[in-house]
């Protein structure tokens, strides 16, 4: 008995016609009635090329097998304001102990409004924020969020008191307010140097917080997140010091940029390289914004080189740096959220590392038969 | 502190703090065993009062529910294969007039419905339809001896022809990454070694859901708080099967003491082999995996990715403290650029 | 079994895991076939020719259980020599009548029984004769002859060879498109597993009576099973899933207009003219067999009904119960409504406007009636049809004028009252009442109390004869609760019976008294409050007692979990094996033991042979297993009792695309049909326009919904599992048709039209009948216009015609059409079932009941026998 079908009968030829419409991009006519309710369709992205996906990867009716993050952009923004309160913290003690008035005024005030915009985000994003003091119930080092809300808690109220010391000037002379008028510039620069202290925490902790997920694009690279992120709080804030300061004491700035560009530079080629998880910060709407990322790193870097006397070029490399830091941010969140929603990221590297076991050890996987 | 990965089965209320507790509790999912008959998905809801999660048609065979959500904890996922399964003494369709398999085009074209479950992410379509069909015709990955008789799966008529059944469910992870990243303390461990959300405490910051490597917890949409299996905390506490395994007709959902689960699958697999299926395998019972080993484990008759399985999930705050100290060495550069910016003479 | 039947089917489970071999036949691949070590794909209608392959397989190959079967079955009795089978007359059986399309039974008797046949089969057609025999055998007198060599030309032995001798392995994979290896795969397993040591058991659900040829299916079944000493035997047996909770129980005490509590018939105006002339037809004075004592039975009926009132002499008030004056069945029943026959309508917890057969027709029906009450749990389309239905869309009942005055009242459901289940094992369990009913819902049993106690007391006083039956029923039962609930126990209490005098419970119906000194509402139930025990309130866990679990609820009769198990023993009374032991005969004390109630007279000796003029129980010898038959034993040639033929014979079903390739005669040429221009038959060969419907469909239920949807469809849990109707059809079929998964379709048939989603699935495969390729569509029938789900109800597709033994539907095959995309609304749709009714040929035709043999330009000839 054969379960051959009809060779030569018409049945044959009108089921290749029929497989032939089904194997067509979107099905052809016959997958148009599953796609009520305007499902997005094959492909990551609409106009972006589907990547080939390596040969013979399964998956259940190739949903997604992890949850991408529930974040809407308010957390790729927080990303951002934290790198740029974190940065600009930093410029303003260093201006404060070398003699930079404007450049530590704007650095420190930049700052407050950073951190104070984090703080928005960070609560706007909870599914219930009226519980956001949940956060403070506990300090759990296993969890990237629980540090992050500490880090915040001792970065924001120095930033914030540095920022108001910068209201002396405003105050009469006498009286109490004179002897406050007195104090805090001390105050100021105390917590200024607190603030600067934490910062550079406030600024790396959020590469682990997104390392810290099954999200293959952002797991695997977590040696990477926090320098790329640490290098972008670098850029983010000597970019706001251009933007802010008279060209004059703006120097510093300039050295920054030019540091966080390399640190940053350095850990974006090593992610690139990091293969099929690798892909989405090449492809698809990540690798689009760390494209134009890039472009205007570079040309925020010339300009803040090249505008030594020009306060226009350095306003506009300034604001440039300030554009690249978002897109770096917003970049890499999509990459994430894109790895997690087609499975072949989560399947074929596990796929691949099980292979590699059973082929050293004759022990065998976990899925292995009988295993 | 970070839950190192121990050599063996370690009991995770124990590590959590608890004093002499209860033995570890959990799931055993024969889908040896599963009819598809759903009654898991029914009386869970029931009984945890679990709103209903969309009234779509799918077309993922009879899988309407399309994956585990906030809104539904038990899922039953529904596979058409042409392939043959141990137990079939002959061919099912041997002998009709069939032209080749259309479950790979349908499969795929499953792949593309949405359904609005009133959670995020919930169950998005998929990306690419491929690896739908490839679930139904095979990869290969499921070369492996066994999976197709000798002289068997006549691919010209579809003279073969198998519908894997299986009730998907909170694994209950040894290393529990939803828990270890909570950041309210909302998730935790109970004494039976089982992970729960504490709905009171939750305040939504969706930490757990990436967090997840099976996918598992998500958010309801408009209460804005992360759900999923407690495996019936509230029976377990008092003694009871939970919902899903006692409303199981078949026992294919076993629910006891995790030891004890473990030896029952051990020897329900050697049957299995010996009966001619060397195509059952099990998935999650081993404590050494990247999650220390679930606390609901399967038996499965094709590749967990079939299922909607991650093939080998990793705990990821396994890497956190490595993770911790790139953040400090990258932390140290930022300081250090900062200082270096500053030094030389001043303009 | 897994789709209708998840719960039972863990025991299915449970078997295979300790060895047993599953074998599934079903036109479509279900969950149930997942599970199966052996899958049988087959075209939808043709059972009995695939069983009947089986029987001329093992009568054939002299597999038979032969000790047994010469024993316990007729296979030795010698028939009339009148007797002509259908392989001599091409179909049809002797004594066919085609003025009346029925038989003539005289000529089918045992030798020297001709008297004893009925010569008017009609009369049994029009009160579904049929169903009275589940409690007990049709009735035979006196003695039989045998020939215990089986070498007569004319025992049922040889006649079963002759009769099933062209029921080849190649016959079946004409009829039937089972690939032969497939049938022999099935041959082997089931008499390989059938013996002294093994037994094989029969599984069927409900679907398998929905058939023309129903009853014929089952019997087919029960003659397999009995060559291979299957019955009466652990393991063994022909098992019934019914559709529903108690299905079993509303035939016991049946909500049929045929019946009486136990399987009394209705008494028909003018054969039961006299009380004596009914139980006389009942008991056939001298017949064998426990049946002797209907008079006692019929006795403690009418007591328990009026009481008091019934006395001897007024024959215990039998002028009182109504009479039968031909066929009041439920699908006549609705072409009378649609005639503006009928006035008023309860529907109870039923949904006919999905789930009977011809929608249309029922909706119509509804639609032309005074008042219609529909008490449910849930507002169903049976309640909305006059505003939410097709034929509002199609304008055939127009909301403002339709006259139909509907009232609806809310029900409570199972779990909101108590009472008792009787599942398909005869088994009565008691429920406990867990929650209250919410609002304005109630029981079943409140509501008919109530109601009849309103209408006594709006009667009270009137000294109208016809009112008198009303008056004088005995309406006493304690109520209880703010709602004052009647006592279901003092129900269950009554139909058990006591002794009037000390109202002490019967034990059991052989207390029954045919002198008014007890009562009993339904004798088949006595014993279920023995000892003033509630009995099947008894909940001890399986552990605590024997595998037979005697303690849990109560079975009847008598407790009794399997029938005739006298058969699990040998002649000599020994258990056939010490595998299979059951019930024996005990040596030393002298009686039948076993693990379970012997279902025998419990001292009557293997060894007994009954005088030549005994009668009753009496008669039967210590051999007889099958004390409920008139001669003891099990029928393979049933001569009374099955109105289309005492052998099963494929014929095709009443809408087929193929022509019997057995016999001239297409269909069962005795089925009820009701010819009206609202009732058409899509043609089959011979007929002409047999091609405009090409395709067989079927439907049945899936897991997620239960019967008509009200229960499933409401409810978000399992709404949402299936939550839209679909088709299921072969990629093969798909593809002729242009059809695409998830895309739309409609199916047409001269009754009606409908559409759905399409499910392309490889577990639909066409089958190949001598090269010529037949498709299937497989649809569930759970969707209407009401619920959180909808979906159009597959029941529109099908018309009326029915089973002549039992009067069922032929609910489960016919013939369709089927295009791709969504059906044309409003009035163009009726333009297009016209349109195909045209194309068909059917204006005014009427399909042959009779069919000759394939003549040239044969169309629809109505009525001519061949014999002439």
């Amino acid at each position: 008995m054969t379960g051959r079908g009809l060779p030569g009968e018409p049945l044959g030829e009108r089921f290749r016609q029929f497989r032939a419409r089904l194997e067509q991009p979107n099905g052809g006519g016959l997958r148009r009635g599953a796609r009520r309710g305007g499902s997005a369709g094959p492909g990551l992205v609409a106009g972006e090329p589907r990547p080939v996906p390596p040969a013979g990867f399964a998956s259940y009716y190739g949903r997604p097998i992890l949850k991408a993050p529930v974040w809407r952009h308010d957390i790729p923004a927080y990303l951002f304001t934290g790198g740029l309160a974190a940065g600009t913290a930093l410029l303003a003690a260093g201006a404060d102990l070398t003699g930079r008035p404007a450049l530590r005024r704007s650095g420190r005030l930049v700052a407050l409004g950073a951190v104070a915009a984090s703080t928005y985000f960070l609560i706007n994003d909870l599914g219930r924020p009226a519980r956001f003091h949940h956060m403070l119930r506990v300090a759990k080092p296993t969890s990237p969020m629980s540090m992050g809300t500490w880090i915040l808690a001792a970065f924001g109220p120095a930033a914030g008191l540095a920022a108001v010391s910068e209201a002396a000037p405003l105050l009469p002379r006498h009286g109490v307010s004179g002897l406050a008028r007195r104090l805090l510039p001390v105050t100021g620069r105390a917590a200024g140097l607190a603030a600067a202290v934490t910062a550079p925490a406030l600024a790396t902790y959020t590469g682990v917080l997104l390392a810290d997920t099954a999200m293959p694009a952002w797991h695997d690279a977590h040696p990477d997140l926090p320098f790329l992120f640490a290098g972008s709080a670098l850029v983010a804030g000597a970019g706001a010091g251009l933007v802010a300061a008279p060209v004059g004491q703006a120097g510093p700035a300039r050295r920054l940029v030019v540091a966080g560009a390399v640190v940053e530079t350095l850990a974006e080629h090593r992610i690139s390289r990091l293969g099929l998880t690798g892909e989405p910060y090449r492809v698809g709407p990540g690798g689009r914004m760390l494209r134009s990322s890039r472009l205007l790193l570079a040309v925020g870097t010339a300009g803040a080189l090249l505008g030594r006397r020009s306060r226009v070029l350095s306003v506009l490399s300034g604001a440039a740096l300030l554009a690249s830091s978002v897109l770096t941010r917003f970049g890499v969140f999509e990459a994430g959220v894109v790895s997690a929603r087609d499975p072949k990221y989560t399947v074929v590297p596990q796929r691949e590392r099980l292979e590699r076991q059973a082929s050293t050890s004759a022990g065998g996987p976990a899925a292995a038969p009988g295993g | 502190m970070v839950e190192i990965r121990p050599a063996v089965a370690v009991n995770p209320a124990e590590r959590a703090g608890y004093v002499d507790p209860p033995p570890r509790m959990g799931f055993f999912t024969d889908t040896s065993l599963c009819i598809g008959c759903k009654a898991c998905e029914v009386a869970c809801k029931e009984w945890n009062l679990v709103p209903v999660s969309g009234l779509d048609l799918l077309g993922m065979s009879y899988d309407n529910t399309g994956a585990l959500t906030a809104n539904s904890w038990r899922h039953v996922a529904f596979v058409e294969q042409s392939r043959p399964v141990g137990w079939q003494a002959s061919a099912p369709l041997a002998g009709t007039p069939t032209g080749a398999p259309v479950g790979v085009a349908t499969a795929e074209t499953g792949a593309g419905t949405v359904v609005d479950t009133g959670t995020d992410p919930g169950v998005p379509s998929a990306p690419d339809p491929a690896p739908a069909g490839r679930m139904v015709d095979g990869t290969q990955f499921l070369g492996m001896p066994g999976t197709e008789l000798p002289g068997r799966g006549d691919r010209g008529g579809r003279a073969d022809l198998r519908w894997l059944m299986m009730s998907d469910v909170c694994k209950h992870c040894t290393n529990a990454a939803c828990l270890d990243v909570c950041p309210t303390g909302s998730l935790f461990r109970t004494e039976f070694g089982t992970v729960v959300v504490q709905e009171d405490i939750c305040n939504g910051c969706g930490y757990c859901i990436p967090a997840c490597p099976y996918g598992v917890i998500d958010q309801r949409r408009g209460d804005g708080r992360a759900w999923k299996c407690t495996l019936c905390y509230d029976r377990t506490k008092s003694g009871r099967t939970p919902a899903c395994a006692q409303a199981c007709p078949t026992e294919s959902i076993q629910y006891g003491e995790l030891d004890e689960l473990r030896e029952r699958a051990r020897a329900r697999v050697e049957r299995l082999h010996a009966d001619g299926m060397p195509e059952a395998r099990l998935y999650g019972h081993d404590p050494t995996d990247g999650v220390g080993g679930d606390g609901a484990f399967f038996l499965l008759l094709d590749e967990p990715e079939v299922y909607g399985l991650p093939p080998d999930p990793v705990v990821t705050t396994r890497d956190l403290p490595r993770m911790w100290r790139w953040a400090g060495a990258a932390a140290l550069t930022m300081a250090a650029a900062a200082v270096a910016a500053f030094v030389g003479r001043p303009s | 079994m897994a789709e209708a039947h998840p719960v039972g089917f863990q025991w299915v489970m449970e078997a295979k895991e300790r060895g047993a071999k599953i074998i599934h036949v079903d036109p479509r691949f279900t969950r149930t076939s997942a599970l199966a070590n052996s899958y049988v794909p087959i075209r939808a209608g043709t059972d009995i020719a695939f069983l009947g392959g089986i029987v001329h397989h093992i009568l054939e190959n002299e597999l038979d259980f032969r000790e047994y079967v010469l024993a316990y079955t007729n296979a030795a009795t010698i028939v009339s020599d009148d007797f002509r089978d259908t392989e001599e007359l091409d179909g049809l059986f002797s004594g066919y009548d085609p003025e009346t399309a029925s038989y003539d039974q005289r000529s089918w008797q045992y030798r020297g029984q001709e008297s004893n046949g009925k010569n008017d089969t009609v009369t049994e057609r029009e009160s579904a004769a049929g169903l009275r025999h589940e409690s007990h055998g049709a009735p035979i007198s006196g003695n039989t002859m045998r020939d215990e060599t089986l070498q007569h030309p004319n025992c049922v032995y040889q006649i079963l060879r002759r009769h099933y001798a062209r029921y080849t392995p190649e016959m079946v994979e004409r009829v039937c498109g089972v690939p032969r290896e497939k049938f022999e795969e099935v041959a082997k397993a089931w008499t390989e597993n059938s013996g002294r040591d093994r037994t094989t058991m029969l599984v069927y659900s409900v679907g398998w009576t929905q058939h023309t040829v129903g009853v014929q299916y089952i019997r087919t079944g029960a003659i397999i099973q009995l060559l291979l000493g299957n019955m009466g035997r652990p393991g063994g047996g022909v098992l019934a899933l019914r559709g529903h909770a108690s299905i079993q129980g509303s035939t016991d005490i049946p909500t049929l207009f045929n019946l009486l509590p136990g399987y009394l018939p209705m008494p028909q105006h003018e054969q039961h003219q006299t009380f004596d002339d009914w139980v006389t037809a009942i008991a056939h004075p001298g017949q064998k067999g426990f049946w002797g004592n209907a008079r006692a039975y019929a006795v403690n009926l009418l007591k328990a009904y009026w009481g008091a009132a019934a006395t001897p002499e007024n024959n215990f008030c039998y002028d009182h119960l109504p009479r039968m004056t031909g066929d009041h069945g439920t699908y006549q029943t609705v072409f009378n409504m649609i005639d503006g026959k009928v006035r008023g309508y309860f529907l109870l917890g039923q949904n006919p406007a999905v789930g009977s057969a011809h929608g249309r027709a029922q909706r119509l029906g509804l639609a032309n009636l005074d008042w219609l009450v529909v008490r449910d749990l849930f507002l169903i389309e049976s309640a909305t049809f006059w505003k939410n239905s097709r034929e509002v869309e199609t304008g055939e009942i127009v909301p403002e004028r339709c006259r139909t005055e509907v009232f609806f009242l809310p029900a409570a459901s199972h779990v909101e009252k108590e009472g008792t289940f009787t599942q398909t094992q005869r088994l009565l369990q008691w429920r406990e009442k867990a929650v209250d009913a919410p609002g304005d819902a109630r029981s079943e049993l409140w509501f008919f109390y109530h109601l009849g106690r309103i209408v006594r007391d709006r009667l009270a006083g009137s000294t109208r004869p016809r009112d008198r039956a009303l008056l004088e029923l005995v309406w006493d039962y304690p109520t209880h609760g703010p709602l004052a609930e009647p006592s279901a126990e003092a129900v269950l209490r009554e139909i058990n019976g006591y002794e009037i005098a000390t109202r002490r419970p019967l034990a059991s119906f052989t207390e029954m008294r045919d002198d008014g000194t007890t009562l009993g509402g339904c004798w088949i139930y006595t014993g279920v409050f023995a000892d003033g025990v509630n009995q099947a309130a008894r909940r001890k866990p399986g552990r605590e007692q024997s595998w037979v679990a005697p303690e849990w609820g109560w079975a009847w009769p008598a407790n009794r979990r399997m029938l005739y198990n006298r058969a699990s023993a040998d002649p000599e009374g020994r258990p056939w094996s010490e595998r299979k032991r059951y019930v024996w005969w005990d040596e030393q004390a002298g009686q039948w033991v076993g693990e379970d109630v012997p279902d025998f007279e419990r001292t009557k000796p293997p060894s007994y042979r009954a005088p030549e003029d005994a009668t009753g129980v009496a008669a039967l010898d210590g051999t007889d297993p099958f004390i409920m038959q008139g001669d003891g034993k099990g029928w393979l040639y049933a001569p009374v009792g099955v109105l289309d033929g005492p052998l099963p014979t494929h014929y095709e079903p009443a809408e087929s695309p193929v022509r019997n390739p057995l016999y001239g005669q297409q269909a069962n040429p005795t089925r009820k049909l009701y010819r009206r221009t609202d009732n058409p038959t899509n043609p089959s060969p011979p007929q002409q326009h047999s091609d405009v419907f090409p395709y067989v469909f079927t439907v049945s239920r899936l897991t997620e919904h239960h019967t008509a949807g009200a229960m499933s469809r409401m409810v978000h849990h399992l709404a949402e599992l299936q939550p839209e109707m679909f088709v299921e059809v072969s990629p093969e079929l798909a593809v002729e048709r242009g059809l695409t998964h998830l895309g739309w379709a409609h199916m047409v048939t001269s009754r009606g039209l409908i559409e759905a989603r399409v499910l392309v699935t490889d577990r639909m495969a066409p089958i190949r009948l001598e090269g010529r390729v037949i498709h299937q569509l497989w649809l569930p029938y759970h969707f209407g216009t009401e619920g959180l789900v909808r979906g159009e109800p597959a029941n529109d597709l099908f018309g009326a015609t029915l089973d002549p033994n039992v009067l069922i539907q032929e609910s489960k095959v016919a013939t369709c059409d089927v295009r791709a995309g969504r059906r044309p609304t409003g009035p163009a749709l009726l333009d297009l079932i016209a349109d195909y009714r045209r194309r068909a040929g059917l204006d005014g035709h009427h399909p042959p009941v009779v069919t000759a043999a394939e003549r040239p330009g044969d169309g629809a000839d109505d009525g001519t026998d061949r014999k002439e």
